[in-house]
This record gives C-alpha cells, structure tokens and sequence, in this order.
C-alpha cells in the first residue's frame, strides 16, 4: 500500500458531477473518489451511467455539471498529467487494424513519451502472452486477441489509475484468468483499478468495493461485504 | 519540440496505414483523374479555351479530390476510436491536427501532380515554362485547403452524414481559396508574370489565416 499522503494527492474524484445527452440524463449529481490501491466494481443495469461515468474519468467525456478532479486539480484544466496516469479499456479497442500490434504499441508508446518503449511493449506482449502473434496486422487477429492487445495498450506506459468498461469481454478462459490475476496484484502494487462488468459474481471476487448505479444515479459506494444487495436488486448466482 | 515529434509520429503513422490499406491516395487519384478525363470529352477545346478553362478545372479536381481524401483520413480514426485512443494520451491536441495534416498535404499534393501530369497530356498543354510559378500557387492554395479539410474531417467524422457534412461545411469557407487560386493560375498560365506576385500573395494570405485559424481551433473540435 502506497502511503497516506501520496493516496490523497493522487485521488481521482468526481463532485456533483452530471452528464446530459439532450435531455437525456447520463449521470446525475455523481460524486465518487477513487485513490491508489482501491478497486472499484461499478455495477449497474444497461443505462445504468457506468460507460459515462468511466469515460468522464477518463477525460473523454466532459461534465455538464460539477467537476472532475485529479490530484487536487481540475481535471479538464490539466488533462495532460491526469492521461498520462490513466489506462483506459473501452467497448472499442483504440487499435489501427493495417497495424500489427507491435505497431500499434510502439505508437502508443510514443504518444505517451515512454522512456524505455522497447522494454515496456515486451513487457506487455508478455504479460497478455502476444509475443507470437505481435507482428500480424491487428484486423486479422480474433476478437479475444484484439481485446487483449487493446488490454496491453492501456497498462503500456504503467498507469496508475486503470479504468476498465467491460474488460473480460471476448476473452477466452485462460485469458480471463490472466487478468483476473492482474486486477488482483494491481492494488498491491499501489495502482487504482475500477472496472464495470456484467458478471456479477466475477466482479466481487475481484473487488472490495461495489459502486452500485441505477438510472444515472450512484444508488451504494462502499465495502462490498456491506453493500445491501436485495435494496439494490442484485442477485449473486452463489 | 514535443508537439512536431508527436506530429511527425501521425504522419508516419498514417503513411504506413495508407501503405498497407492503399485506399486514400489512390481513390483521390482515380478520381481526379476522371475529372479531367471527363472535362476533356465534355469540352473539346482550342487552345485559348484551354488556358480559360484549364486554371479552373484544376482547382476543381484538386477540391473534390481533397474532400474524398479527408473523408477517409479520418474514417480510418473513427474505425475502433483509433482518435479518442489519441485523445487519451498526454499530447497537445494540435500535435494531431499537424500530423493529420502533413499526411493529408501529401496525398493531395502527389494527387495534384499525378492531375497536372495528366492534363498537360490529355489537352496537350506544356506547364514547362510556367512550372515554378505555378508549383508555388498550387502550394500555397493546397496548405490552407488541407488546413481547413483537416478540422471540416474531424468535425464530420462525429456527424451521422459524414460524407455530405464534410462539403457542405468546407465549400463554402474554402471558395476564398478556389476563386483566389483559379485566378492566379490562370495569369500564371497565361504567362502574366507580373500578376504572379500580387496573385500569389493573395493566394498565401488566405491560406496562412486559414491553417493558423485551423491550427488554433482544433482543440476545441477535439472536446465532445
């Protein structure tokens, strides 16, 4: 565990933030801090608000209300050191299908300005076991591949906040099981991991904190052995 | 330093995406190219009618094949996210906007030449005397049309009619530049070298306000 001092300025909150499609409601008055060493589960029906809610933490999304801030700072004010700290997994993979995946994490790498790219790329071709399959053009490999090359570019330049919407989708089992592994060592290693999936169950044995939301709003935020899931309609399969 | 790396860093990228797909540079010549084809039947013209229409036609072709070739530019951003994937990283947004454009003045320069090639063949017209002088417009024009077909792209690529908004928002800003470089290639053309430098200046102003607007902009552009 990373100490106190350097959890707090490194927290990643959102305060009073709302979000507005049209009239449509994305978030409403959310607020929710994430520090090192946390790892969040946000759970919640289709349209719940989670992808919102990840993507305003991840600067893609702007508030229409409230603030986002990043160590101490405003977020929108300082995107640049709050990116730079940040690994994001979204429904789409961020990839250039006519590049390999080594191609495609070299570029990465330079965007972020990685001092040692060559060892970070290997790194994480090994970690998500892509070393045979780096240098075919990313469009020929299967969806679970993809996902995992998509995986090796968000923990590429070694974020301290990952932000994970739907992480485990297309992996096969043992590529699951791969990351559920990482997700676990993670936070001991000081980093802040908050990811959504639909699988419940999956969810809890890898987190000790539950953000439930319904219809925009944050419903629970705290310990999930505590959480009351038949208030929150959740109905864990064992 | 760090903004023309990351800028130098799109470009290459884009030209090693291009290289692979192969789908930007040659639909922009193709299709130029049967513009000036077609231009050739439609109007079997002498010569003094070549030196009135040619000037035009050029900048016609160039336009409609600049529109095609952002389109695509950022067609291949939009597959996967692949700009939003930029967006995250620590990068000033105008690192993106260079990049983006370099790679698209390439394409549309290597475009324009395979053009001129063509036009001095089909209406047997020499640009030999002229080439230097008429090189310079063409470059000057193409810099501030790329400019702003690279912010006009970015903005279409997050519309649902991505492919008739990106004409419609950039035809009626980028006439300055069609109107200001039709003429000055016609005086280049018809050897008035007196004009050029009036001309080319003109041609320069509008496209450096243009590309410096474009430049300023496109952060903005970026945010959702």
């Amino acid at each position: 565990m990373p100490p106190e001092t350097s959890r707090a300025e490194t927290a990643l909150e959102l305060r009073g933030v709302s979000k507005y499609f049209g009239d449509l409601a994305a978030l409403r008055k959310v607020s929710v801090r994430i520090e090192r060493g946390d790892t969040v589960l946000v759970y919640g029906p289709n349209g719940a608000g989670k992808t919102t809610l990840l993507r305003t933490l991840a600067t893609l999304a702007r508030p229409s209300e409230g603030q986002v801030f990043f160590a101490g700072q405003d977020l929108h004010q300082n995107a640049a050191a709050g990116r730079a700290a940040m690994g994001f997994v979204s429904h789409a993979t961020f990839l250039y299908g006519e590049l390999t995946a080594r191609e495609n994490l070299r570029f990465t790498s330079r965007l972020f300005g990685l001092r040692e790219p060559v060892k970070r790329i290997e790194a994480v071709l090994e970690l998500f076991s892509l070393r045979e399959r780096a240098d075919e053009p990313v469009r020929g490999l299967s969806r679970g591949l993809q996902q995992r090359v998509t995986l090796a570019r968000a923990l590429l330049h070694d974020p301290t906040f990952l932000l994970l919407d739907e992480p485990f989708t297309g992996l096969d089992a043992a590529s699951r099981e791969n990351l559920e592994s990482l997700l676990r060592r993670l936070p001991e290693q000081g980093k802040a991991v908050v990811f959504s999936t639909h699988d419940f169950d999956q969810g809890v044995s890898l987190s000790r904190r539950l953000v439930a939301m319904e219809a925009g709003r944050i419903r629970y935020d705290g310990p999930l052995n505590l959480a009351p899931l038949a208030s929150l309609h959740i109905a864990p399969a064992r | 330093m760090r903004t023309l790396g990351i800028a130098w860093t799109i470009f290459v990228k884009d030209l090693r995406v291009e290289w692979r797909s192969r789908e930007t540079l040659a639909s922009m010549c193709v299709f130029a190219l049967l513009i000036v084809f077609l231009f050739n039947f439609a109007f079997e013209s002498a010569r003094e009618e070549t030196l009135r229409l040619l000037p035009g036609l050029l900048w016609i072709a160039f336009a409609f094949a600049g529109i095609l070739g952002f389109n695509r530019s950022f067609a291949a951003e939009r597959e996967n996210a692949c700009l939003e994937g930029m967006i995250l990283a620590p990068i000033d947004p105008s690192a993106i906007f260079l990049g983006k454009m370099f790679a698209n003045l390439l394409f549309l320069t290597v475009t324009e030449a395979l053009v001129v090639f063509a036009a001095a063949l089909w209406y047997n017209f020499s640009f030999l005397p002229s080439l230097g002088r008429f090189a310079l417009i063409v470059f000057f024009g193409t810099v501030g049309y790329v400019a702003l077909g690279t912010i006009f792209g970015a903005i279409a690529a997050n519309t649902r009619m991505r492919e008739v908004m990106l004409p419609i928002l950039q035809f009626p800003i980028a006439f300055w530049i069609l109107i200001l470089g039709t003429d000055a290639t016609s005086d280049v053309l018809r050897g008035n070298t007196a004009a050029f430098a009036a001309g080319a200046a003109r041609v320069a102003g509008v496209s450096l306000v243009f590309a410096v607007v474009s430049f300023l902009l496109f952060e903005y552009v970026l945010e959702e």
